[in-house]
């Protein structure tokens, strides 16, 4: 594959800021782990928040500590170097115990997704074959019989039939060796999707990962005394680098809370004076939207003042952000986040612009980037040297960007060389070569230009998949199981976009395609309203396209998804598809 | 046949969204019984926390649909 020379190189190397270890210093994460748990002994390190009462609180020396009994066991049933661990816990101080013993003991985890279904849980872990899982009771109640050698159980009740599973609390060892891992050993083994089509397991090393928090931390180091707030699930690429292996490195405090209700975060941010969290695009928009109804149910002098003070505030901290003057002119916002809050992390999915500049203009620097589990955490990221709403950021150090094949306006697909770029994808060769470029760019199937800064902007997206505002990959392979029932031999979901490009980053949707000689009856079109009615909200489709013709598969019948989009990008209009809702009744149209 | 616990729960939560318990089966689908939406499934959830003084994990409500799968959930909880 032949690519452009138009590329562009992470920042020049600087002295790392603030107090956090020098990451390059480290041949594996447990290394700096250990390191941590010594330099910064004595601070805190996880704080959990209950409602009423605070759940607990562990130093760094506690942390250490309560590897114990979990790291005896492990070198009691001989798993080390080699070995996968899977977690799966919602966000708690233990989901950050159980990984620091793996990490400490050689082990490579295997985090997992608690927003699942025991089915889908149970799949990946079918596909991943840890040796252990360190799984929380309510969580545990919920899968199917599984075949995993060795699971623990955390906060079950006392005496509770367990099967032959282990309380986490009744284990009794104390210390344990440590196992050494080189840089190019894998750390942990991430699932990027595929639950119902093919598991798309990410070996990722940890030369990733600290190459990745070396990148972070020139430009947002933490210090002692900062307090991340944990509330995107910790198995997600961000918060695993922002609220595990940042803030440890750095001695900052990682709070949880096993909740995501409006008025509970609240109460967590003033309460613990949180200074950084991680949000996706969804839960921005909600922070947005609460501030705009208490300006909107207050007095016009009120509205009119606040719109003063947020241009005043824009116009002074256009360069770069001013915390105290901005928590000066805007106090009642800034004491609504807590009013302590340093900087918000956002990703996961697209960042509208005035999203992010609507949260700039008021003091509350909102940090927009671009990556993909491929590549670790993130492949760009903004600098706010100044804020920039229209881009994505530029490269983070160590990593180059390249645009494939630019078209004439400097858009192609955008590809990755550097130290975070994953190994390979599980037991999947054929996949893994097929993800790079024959000269080793990682392909990520995103469309995007350099501007001349260095800064990437991101258009579109070639490959089919949607990824929803609330951070979630969507394959459409994993949506098909879901229409099984409906009486047409050949359908197929995929992204609209991967049907018709569209060169927009909003607005990703999902379309049926499904064959019907004889257009759509109301029967098939009522199985598919309800078999759609019955997915998850996410993977919902919105629309449904008649296809007279035999879908295009492979000897071995496997469809072939481009060769189908192709086919009907050159005979039919997007217009073509028919809205998937009860009000619409296509069979009374005339079928394409 | 409906336990104390599931029948309080029936009635407080009716009280809750306005709609007469008279009729709500334990079997019964409370999204649909309530004509709630899941925000509002989230408030009553934070109600019964409240009242029965126990916490609960978001998640849990993701696998409840009837009444008496919510009251087995408070009941594991120590409601």
């Amino acid at each position: 594959m032949s690519a452009s020379a138009q590329s562009f190189a992470g920042r020049v190397p600087s002295d790392l800021p603030g107090t956090a270890l020098w990451p390059g210093a480290y041949a594996s994460i447990g290394d700096l782990l250990a390191d941590a748990f010594v330099q910064f002994k004595s601070e805190t390190a996880l704080i959990e928040v209950r409602r009423k009462t605070e759940g607990g609180r562990w130093t760094y020396l506690d942390v250490w500590r309560d590897t114990g009994p979990l790291g005896a066991l492990f070198e009691a049933h001989d798993l080390g170097a080699g070995s996968r661990v899977a977690i799966l816990m919602s966000n708690q101080p233990r989901w950050l115990i159980g990984a620091s013993t793996a990490f400490l003991r050689g082990l490579t985890i295997m985090p997992l997704d608690y927003k699942l279904s025991g089915d889908e849980q149970a799949a990946l872990l079918g596909h991943g074959n840890p040796a252990a899982l360190i799984v929380e009771y309510g969580l545990w109640r919920r899968l199917p019989p599984i075949d995993v050698p060795l699971v623990i159980i955390s906060e079950a009740p006392e005496g509770a039939d367990l099967g032959g599973a282990l309380r986490w609390e009744d284990l009794e060892g104390e210390t344990f060796t440590r196992i050494a891992q080189s840089r190019e050993d894998v750390a942990c083994l991430v699932y990027s999707s595929g639950t119902g089509g093919t598991p798309k397991g990410c070996l990722l090393t940890h030369n990733n990962y600290l190459s990745q928090w070396e990148s972070l931390a020139r430009l947002y180091p933490m210090v002692p005394g900062d307090r991340f707030f944990s509330i995107l699930p910790t198995n997600h690429a961000i918060d695993f680098m922002t609220g595990f292996i940042g803030p440890f490195a750095c001695g900052g405090t990682v709070v949880h809370q096993r909740t995501l209700r409006p008025e509970f975060l609240r109460s967590t941010l003033r309460d613990y004076a949180i200074t950084h969290m991680a949000l996706v695009p969804r839960l921005l928009e909600a922070l947005r939207e609460g501030i705009e109804n208490r300006l909107t149910d207050g007095p016009d002098w009120k509205k009119s003042a606040f719109s003063a003070l947020t241009q005043v505030n824009a116009s002074l901290t256009w360069k770069k952000p001013w915390p105290a003057l901005s928590r000066r002119l805007l106090k009642p916002i800034h004491e609504a986040f807590g009013g302590h809050m340093k900087l918000m992390f956002a990703g996961g999915a697209f960042v509208p612009p005035d999203l992010s500049q609507f949260f700039y203009d008021l003091g509350l620097p909102v940090v927009v980037g671009y990556g993909l589990t491929e590549a670790c955490t993130v492949v760009t990221v903004n600098d706010l040297k100044p804020f920039r709403a229209d881009s994505v950021g530029p490269p983070v150090f160590g990593v180059d960007v390249r645009i494939a094949m630019p078209d004439r306006e400097g858009v192609g697909e955008v590809q990755i060389k550097g130290p975070t770029v994953f190994k390979g994808y599980l037991n999947e060769p054929e996949l893994t070569a097929a993800s790079f470029t024959d000269d080793g760019w990682l392909k990520t199937g995103d469309l995007g230009h350099l501007d001349g800064a260095g800064h990437l902007h991101l258009v579109g997206r070639s490959k089919n998949m949607i990824v929803t505002a609330g951070g979630k990959n969507v394959y459409p392979e994993d949506v098909e199981i879901g229409f099984r029932s409906i009486t047409s031999d050949e359908y197929a979901v995929t992204a609209a976009n991967f049907v018709w490009p569209k060169r927009t980053m909003s607005e990703e949707a999902l379309m049926l395609v499904v064959r019907a000689e004889d257009g759509l009856s109301e029967g098939l079109w009522r199985e598919i309203l309800a078999c759609n009615r019955r997915l998850p909200e996410h993977k919902r489709v919105q629309s449904v396209l008649v296809w007279e013709e035999e879908f295009p598969v492979t000897a071995s019948l496997k469809l072939k998804r481009g060769v189908l989009a192709e086919q009907i990008r050159a005979q039919l209009e997007p217009g073509a598809a028919h809205p998937l809702s009860e009000d619409h009744r296509p069979w009374s149209t005339a079928a394409p | 046949m409906s336990d104390t616990l599931t029948h309080d729960l029936i009635q407080r939560a009716a009280t809750r969204f306005g709609v007469s318990a008279d009729g709500i089966e334990p079997s019964n689908d409370f999204f649909d019984a309530l004509g709630i939406d899941s925000v509002q499934a989230m408030d009553l959830l934070t109600e019964l926390e409240d009242h029965y003084d126990v916490e609960i994990p978001d998640y849990e409500l993701q696998d409840a649909r009837t009444f008496e799968q919510l009251a087995d959930i408070l009941r594991r909880r120590g409601a």
